[in-house]
């Protein structure tokens, strides 16, 4: 028989409410036996006693709902942001406050690259420094040889320099398209707004695959990202799954010293609906424990703060037009109606309340047809939702993963221009969802804001924006309902409750290991939290030996 | 190399693009076409007129190719550019919900692109139904407003006496021909404008059985403004839906080209043929006002 090990903790927080608290647990087989005290797990027989997490907390493996494994990859790139954020290597990287800083740092970098290698930042974000535009000029003076390319925090603007437009052929007057502003010399500025122009020049300057697929080593990086902030199952919410990269995550979740489990999610485009609900069929028989196959990610608008989320009457506050769909509502009622009829859980992204409103009237028939009773439909962001919204996902037996990072990064800018006060303040409605009884989970939308559920939770709980004003009093939630929202929320929405997002006896040996008690320390606080490590399937990970 | 033509053809779902794609792929009239298609949805060809599939191209009969452009059009439309042999013209079929005028916008930022026009389709039986739909109603307003070409495809569905639905469509594209047929039903040369040899292809415009178009050929010897008698045409009273064809300016040759409200002229070599082809609807295309416009123009030129 399989050894036993029973870990000590400070304490335990078990989300399981019939015993909420315990100073140990027993694992057995990568699962757990039981939480208790030492005397009650002594019943299952020989054990060995490891104390190491004697001065430590323990809870449930932490559960994130909507990210992108292409976090991972981004960090190859030099990192531009106005906050802190920390590596998949452990190292917290300053945010810059300055144009003048940031160009200092692409220096730095530029100083690295042999060749005419492109260099590539990520992370700009200049809302932050009063909107100040980021032109060519600026990143000539970093390099006028080498092409340069730097990915706006929100991921819809790419700013490069003149070199980088001269390879992709842009560098002419007279160049007539809404996403490519002109400078008074008539000459592009170098700012790329939208995937239309992105896309084109983004092989110039570095950004030369789909930032939505996965690569190994952004694969392998994303993970330990997921050890440092206490993370055991994620999600990759959107990724086209094409053979190889099904065949490469396969591979890499199998190796037995990776930490993570990996829910993608297959994208909906590239196939008809018919054909993808049984592309998704076959991929769920290809999943393994680390890495679970076999759900739809529709996206049915864009985003608020790009303009592009369907908004319903009066729109968006700056007047600006509405947005545009990503999906055309008969081909999300057929894809609905064929994946709840072969089983698939679709979830669906839905920024605007106009977009939430059409998945809600496109499953109500779908439902009619194939009645399933345990469907867990989520719909991703939901920023917008109104109470009535939030009742009828409920009437529809569907979940909800609202974006409580966005309301602390954009919040400001939403109040101030996208959605105006009123609609800002009752954004990712966390507690107008529990109380209408919609399973609820929290997410960062990593690498649009930095993975970290703690933070997510912190958000959840204090409504806190950029600026520091509490955005939505009303809609804050408490530390207890947060933590079970990155826990057990999380798993509910993957179908995955029964098995992680907790721990009691029979579900899988995964945990945090902080060092502080989240549910003692100020809700301030929170995301303050030290992280340990994991334990993942019984295996431990320490964050500082990744 | 001469610049790609490109043609997008959008609308919404169930206006008849596939129907016209195909169409056009069977009375290409010898001109190879290369469709590229959004990534969904299903095949968008009729399954005779696949000669194989590969894994990225399909060919068609007639030297054609089908391939879809996922989310990078730049990219399919240069390896379109680098087949061998080249297509002589593109032709994008957009999503249901995609703004044809971004996807030109687009595919205009190649050098090596000629817009020729953005082609949208509208389902006459259902049009006014969709304006209305709170999710789409505004989705086909702005396709219709950046058309060149609208065509009000399914006519014999049309709930109203047909003038009325056309003039109604006319007013929510301001800048378009609007084309009513059926079954998609127009000729190549409307959709796509006319080849590379206009005078001849109009020698052959007889050949449609339809019978709703007709086109005439101008030999305005010269003209001073080329440009302006191209805007003159597209924008003019004249019924003129597509015009192609070369005049001589005091610059040199100059081709002018016409689609919709649209009309260009851009420098053409000296040997090219005198001669420009009008394309209307029969009725609509009023041939004495052109040939008074064209002698005017000889006369001033
Ligand atoms: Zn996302």
């Amino acid at each position: 028989m399989a050894g036993t090990t029973i870990y000590s903790a400070k304490t335990i927080l078990t989300m399981n409410p019939a015993r909420p608290r315990a100073t140990h647990v027993a694992v057995r087989e990568g699962r757990i036996l039981g939480a208790g005290t030492l005397e009650e797990l002594a019943g299952w027989g020989d054990y060995t006693l490891d104390e190491r997490f004697a001065d430590k907390v323990l809870m449930p493996g932490l559960v994130e709902g909507h990210a992108h494994t292409s976090e991972g990859s981004l960090w190859r790139y030099t990192y531009l942001g106005w906050f802190d954020r920390m590596d998949p290597a452990g190292k917290t990287w300053d945010g810059l406050k300055t144009i003048d800083a940031v160009l200092e740092r692409l220096r730095e970098a530029e100083g690295q690259l042999s060749g005419d290698t492109p260099l590539c930042g990520w992370g700009l974000d200049p809302i932050y420094m009063d909107n100040q535009r980021v032109n060519r000029q600026h990143l000539d003076q970093v390099s006028a040889t080498r092409p340069i390319g730097v990915m706006h925090a929100s991921g819809h603007i790419l700013n490069v320099n003149t070199k980088a437009l001269e390879l992709a052929g842009l560098m002419k007057p007279g160049v007539n398209h809404p996403g490519i502003p002109l400078g008074p010399d008539g000459y592009p500025t170098g700012e790329l707004k939208g995937p239309d122009v992105m896309t084109p020049v983004g092989p110039h300057v570095g950004f030369d695959r789909s930032l939505m697929d996965c690569d190994e080593m952004g694969l392998r990086d994303f993970a330990k990202l997921c050890v440092r902030t206490g993370v055991t199952t994620v999600t990759d919410l959107a990724s086209r799954l094409e053979p190889e990269t099904v065949e490469m995550m396969l591979r890499v979740t199998g190796e037995e010293t990776y930490p993570a489990r990996v829910v993608p999610l297959r994208f909906f485009l590239g196939l008809p609906p018919k054909e993808l609900v049984a592309e998704v069929v076959r991929l769920k028989a290809l999943a393994t424990d680390r890495c679970r196959l076999g759900r739809i990610k529709v996206v049915a608008d864009g985003s608020i703060q790009g303009f592009s989320a369907r908004l319903k009457w009066p729109g968006y506050y700056n007047g600006a037009p509405n947005g545009l769909w990503y999906v055309a509502p008969e081909q999300m009622a057929e894809i609905y109606e064929r994946a709840l009829e072969a089983g698939v859980q679709v979830h669906t992204h839905t920024n605007g309340d106009q977009a939430t409103e059409l998945a809600l009237d496109m499953l109500a028939p779908a439902l009619m047809k194939h009645p399933s009773r345990d469907h867990r439909f989520t719909l991703q962001h939901c920023q917008l939702a109104d109470a009535a919204q939030f009742r009828r996902m409920k009437a529809l037996g569907m979940c909800v993963n609202l974006f409580a990072n966005h309301h602390y990064y954009w919040g400001d800018e939403h109040y101030r221009l996208t959605v105006g006060p009123e609609r800002a303040t009752r954004m990712n409605a966390c507690r107008t969802a529990l109380e209408q009884g919609v399973p609820m989970t929290i997410h960062s939308d990593a690498p649009v804001t930095p993975l970290g559920p703690l933070f997510t939770a912190w958000a959840a709980v204090n409504r806190i924006t950029a600026s520091g004003r509490v955005q939505g009093e009303h809609e804050r939630i408490g530390v207890d309902d947060a933590l079970w929202a990155v826990t057990m929320g999380a798993a509910y929405t993957l179908h995955l409750d029964g098995e992680v997002g907790s721990i009691e006896t029979g579900k899988r040996a995964d945990f945090a290991v902080l060092e502080q008690d989240p549910t003692t320390v100020e809700p301030m606080a929170l995301k303050d939290v030290p992280v340990w490590g994991t334990v993942q399937g019984g295996r431990v990970f320490a964050a500082s030996a990744i | 190399m001469s610049a790609l033509p490109v043609t997008v053809i959008g609308g919404y779902l169930g206006a008849g693009k596939t129907t016209l794609v195909n169409h056009l792929l069977r009375h290409a009239g010898g001109r190879r076409l290369a469709v590229l298609v959004n990534e969904f949805g299903t095949l968008p060809i009729d399954a005779d007129l696949i000669e194989a599939e590969g894994d990225t191209l399909i060919s068609i009969a007639g030297g054609c190719v089908c391939c879809s452009f996922g989310n990078d059009l730049t990219a399919a439309l240069m390896q379109m550019r680098q087949l061998d042999p080249r297509p002589d013209h593109v032709l994008i079929e957009s999503s249901g919900v995609a703004i044809p005028g971004s996807i030109m916008a687009t595919a205009a930022l190649l050098a090596e692109v000629r817009c020729d026009g953005v082609v949208v389709l509208a389902d006459a039986g259902d049009i006014r139904r969709a304006f209305d739909d709170p999710y789409i109603g505004d989705t086909i307003a702005r396709q219709l407003a950046q058309a060149d070409i609208v065509i009000l495809n399914k006519m014999d569905l049309a709930p109203e006496p047909p003038e009325t639905l056309t003039a109604w469509v006319a007013a929510q594209a301001p800048g378009a021909a609007v084309v009513p047929c059926r079954d998609a039903q127009v000729p190549a040369e409307v959709v796509i404008g006319l080849g590379p040899h206009p005078v001849e292809a109009h020698a052959h415009a007889h050949d449609h059985a339809d019978g709703l178009f007709e086109s005439i050929v101008l030999t305005p010897a010269a003209s001073e403004d080329a440009a302006g008698l191209a805007r003159q045409i597209a924008t003019g009273p004249y019924g003129v839906v597509r015009a192609k064809g070369w005049l001589r300016t005091p610059e040199g040759m100059a081709l002018i080209q016409v689609a919709g409200r649209q009309g260009t002229a851009t420098p053409a070599s000296p040997e090219s043929r005198e001669g420009l082809v009008c394309i209307g609807l029969k009725g609509q295309l009023d041939i004495a006002a052109l040939h008074a416009l064209a002698a005017r123009e000889t006369a001033s030129g």
